[in-house]
């Protein structure tokens, strides 16, 4: 008799998604998917809309990383103008950019992750989370509360609003920065330092205990992705994508917006909305890679900051070769947080910043535009396609989720194999496979945001857990 | 003996007494006396249409209710702006005017600066009890500084008065019927193909984000309608 486990709802996870275990009669893992089980629709009713339009209408995707949206969709519309955005506006969208990141990766690391970290994979379900941290270790507890203000409040700075702020535009930003403003965020700066100091060494401290999890969280070779600079230091907002192999072979480098659509492509399996992106030259699925703060530090050579540049070559240490378990995604997340800080120092420090000219101004010059940028979570792309009169046309998204679903799906499946024996688990061991998933950070509403019929698996599993019925929809 | 009519009337505005110039409207005289009656189509230094229907005020000895923008007075006029009924009357409007095209104020230029937005916060509206129609009107912008977002339009037909009273062009129209109507620009020829004069005193004075200038986006764009009366003013001067 088969049985199907279903995990439903992941929980601490940005979306709505679930997991699904297949046992054999004999009680071993079959197969095990996530599911991402919501359906946006951006790409769709985006159409007709002016181009100019999109930044605020996609950053409507997430409430998390609004920024990235922003940022992509905005560079996308400025392919179409044909404009180079003024240095202080770029400086500007990178210190945003920047911000998002630290705030979004403390939500991941301190609200969603670690409870589990902190209180223990087998914790009581009722204290594992972000209250029972602050309650079980205050300090650290404050530190997360601590860094994501930190990150919000220069968003609300910069752009008026802490969620959704409209001042990133087509060409650059509306506001220059106020040297009051920029005061208040570098009076800010000690404190971050003192908080991602104080979650990198209770990290460290903890991560011994984890060397089980470590071995199989998603730990196996896979090809990454991520932008990276010409001196090959790490990049979120500019520079060029870089491929490279489970070796750190580079597959290919300088891969830009307008090119990326040549070189990915987007498969698309029967039991979630979310895509799953692969290089086309390998094909799918031996084409797929992981992207994020895994795949940024794999890639990237440097930091740039000297602080972040110490705790890059402790992260490299982690594994010969590459670090391979997403396990470590908790990890290369507190580095990047660090470097975040310190480049936003660094960004304010350089006069420049506060130069009044912040916008460039242009009507449509080409038809078609792309752009990319680093998400918290991996590498966002916009493409979008407009008439003469700069109306969308046809857009398409591919979100950091999409480009690390297949790895996500290897990941559960390494895990239930693991832990699932002979039929049995435990509300631990199901806690420790949903755990997989938030190692990666995936924001599923990002990541479902495309629009039209959809692939749709229904399954009906009967009391004692035999699959009674399934209908598949493709 | 002269049998001439007084010039000066004198009425009651909710409980006030108030005393006005022939001819005078209810809302001029309101406004003139610090009485706030809500309005949409309304715009100082235009003609009154009273197309909106949100300035409805109700008169003693009167069953109907009169918009006020277009309603002159008389003399002992016993006048209620701010009514129970007028009120439940002014939302229901509203929520018409919100569930009859697609305003989706988190991603429109006006958000923030828009009138009928403040409207609907000051009108106390939290709801809209009515069936969204999602009807599916095009964008217009071919224009080479404005686009027009028929999407986000309430027919208070502003622009189409400025364009003819102020502006002297008369580019903007009404084509259609009731529900069907649309603004248009000419005889319904692109905006950007249009004899439009260029001079934007149509996307100054809409209240919505339907014509907006294209430089504006995301909150970015406050409208100022105040030069209309000034205009005005120094025109009757010359």
């Amino acid at each position: 008799m088969s049985q199907t486990i279903t995990i439903d709802p992941v929980t601490r996870l940005e979306g709505h998604g679930k997991i699904t275990i297949q046992l054999s009669a004999q009680g071993e893992v079959e197969a095990a998917h996530f599911h991402v089980t919501q359906v946006r629709g951006f790409e769709r009713f985006s159409e007709g809309r002016p181009f100019y339009e999109m930044p605020s209408l996609m950053a409507r995707i997430c409430g998390i990383c609004p920024v990235s949206h922003l940022i992509a969709s905005a560079k996308a519309c400025e392919a179409i103008m044909s404009v180079r955005i003024p240095h202080t506006a770029a400086q500007l969208r990178r210190m945003l950019n920047l911000a998002q990141m630290v705030q979004s990766h403390a939500l991941s690391f301190f609200y969603l992750a670690s409870p589990d970290l902190l209180l223990g994979m087998e914790a009581d379900p009722n204290v594992r989370n972000i209250l029972g941290v602050a309650a079980a270790k205050p300090e650290l507890g404050r530190a997360g509360v601590g860094l994501r203000r930190f990150g919000q409040t220069i968003i609300e700075l910069l752009g008026d609003k802490r969620v959704h702020p409209g001042w990133v535009v087509p060409g650059g930003v509306t506001e220059p920065l106020s040297p009051a403003k920029r005061d208040k965020i570098l009076a800010m700066i000690p404190e971050a330092y003192a908080n991602v100091a104080l979650a990198l060494g209770a990290y460290k401290q903890i991560a011994g205990a984890f060397k089980e999890e470590i071995e199989v969280f998603a730990s196996f070779p896979t090809n990454y992705l991520s932008l990276i600079n010409e001196d090959e230091s790490i990049e979120f907002t500019d520079g060029t994508l870089r491929l490279v192999d489970s070796t750190g072979s580079i597959i290919e480098d300088g891969i830009t917006a307008a090119r990326f659509s040549e070189a990915m492509g987007e498969a698309v399996e029967p039991y979630s909305y979310t895509k799953f992106a692969y290089y086309k030259p390998l094909g799918y699925p031996a084409g797929s890679y992981r992207v994020g703060p895994l795949a940024r530090l794999n890639i990237v050579k440097a930091m740039g900051t000297p602080r972040a540049e110490a705790e890059l070559a402790e992260f490299k240490q982690l594994a010969p070769g590459l670090v391979e378990s997403s396990f470590h995604y908790h990890h290369a997340r507190l580095v990047e947080m660090l470097y975040g800080i310190e480049k936003i120092e660094e960004i304010l420090a350089d006069p420049r910043i506060l130069g009044k000219h912040v916008r460039a101004t242009a009507g449509v010059n080409r038809l078609e535009g792309a752009g990319q940028a680093e998400a918290p979570r991996g590498t966002l792309h916009h493409h979008y396609k407009v008439d003469d009169n700069g109306k969308i046309t046809w857009a398409n998204l591919v979100i950091a989720t999409g480009q690390n679903n297949n790895a996500m799906n290897l990941g559960v499946l390494q895990a239930a194999r693991h832990y699932v024996k002979n039929g049995k688990f435990t509300e631990g061991i199901l806690n420790r496979v949903e755990a997989v998933v938030r190692t990666f950070d995936p924001c599923l509403s990002c990541s479902s945001h495309a629009a039209g019929q959809m692939p749709l698996e229904i399954s009906l599993v009967s009391a004692d857990g035999e699959v009674v019925d399934r209908v598949v929809r493709d | 003996m002269s049998q001439v009519e007084s010039d000066v009337k004198t009425l009651v505005i909710d409980e006030q007494e108030v005393s006005a110039q022939a001819g005078q409207t209810i809302l001029e005289v309101a406004l003139e006396n610090e009485i706030k009656i809500p309005t949409l189509c309304h715009l100082e230094g235009l003609s009154d249409v009273g197309a909106c229907r949100l300035c409805l005020v109700e008169i003693k000895g009167n069953s109907k209710l009169l918009p006020a923008c277009v309603t002159v007075v008389q003399e002992g006029m016993e006048v209620s702006t701010n009514s129970e009924r007028l009120q439940k009357h002014r939302r229901t409007i509203l929520e018409l005017l919100f569930a009859e095209r697609n305003h989706i104020c988190s991603v429109c230029v006006s958000n923030g600066h828009c009138e009928l937005q403040t409207l609907g916060q000051e009108q106390g509206l939290t709801h809209v009890r009515l069936p969204y129609r999602n009807p599916e009107l095009g964008v217009d912008a071919s224009h080479e500084r404005f686009t027009v977002d028929h999407n986000r339009c309430i027919l208070c037909t502003r622009c189409v008065r400025v364009c003819a009273e102020i502006e002297g062009a008369h580019v903007w129209d009404v084509m259609g019927r009731g529900i069907n109507s649309v603004v248009i620009t000419d005889l319904h020829e692109e905006w950007g193909k249009s004899t439009c004069t260029r001079c934007g005193k149509c996307v100054q004075v809409c209240p919505t984000g339907a014509l907006f200038d294209k430089s504006k986006i995301g909150s970015d764009h406050p409208k100022y309608p105040d030069f209309l009366p000034y205009l005005n003013l120094m025109r009757e001067a010359q």
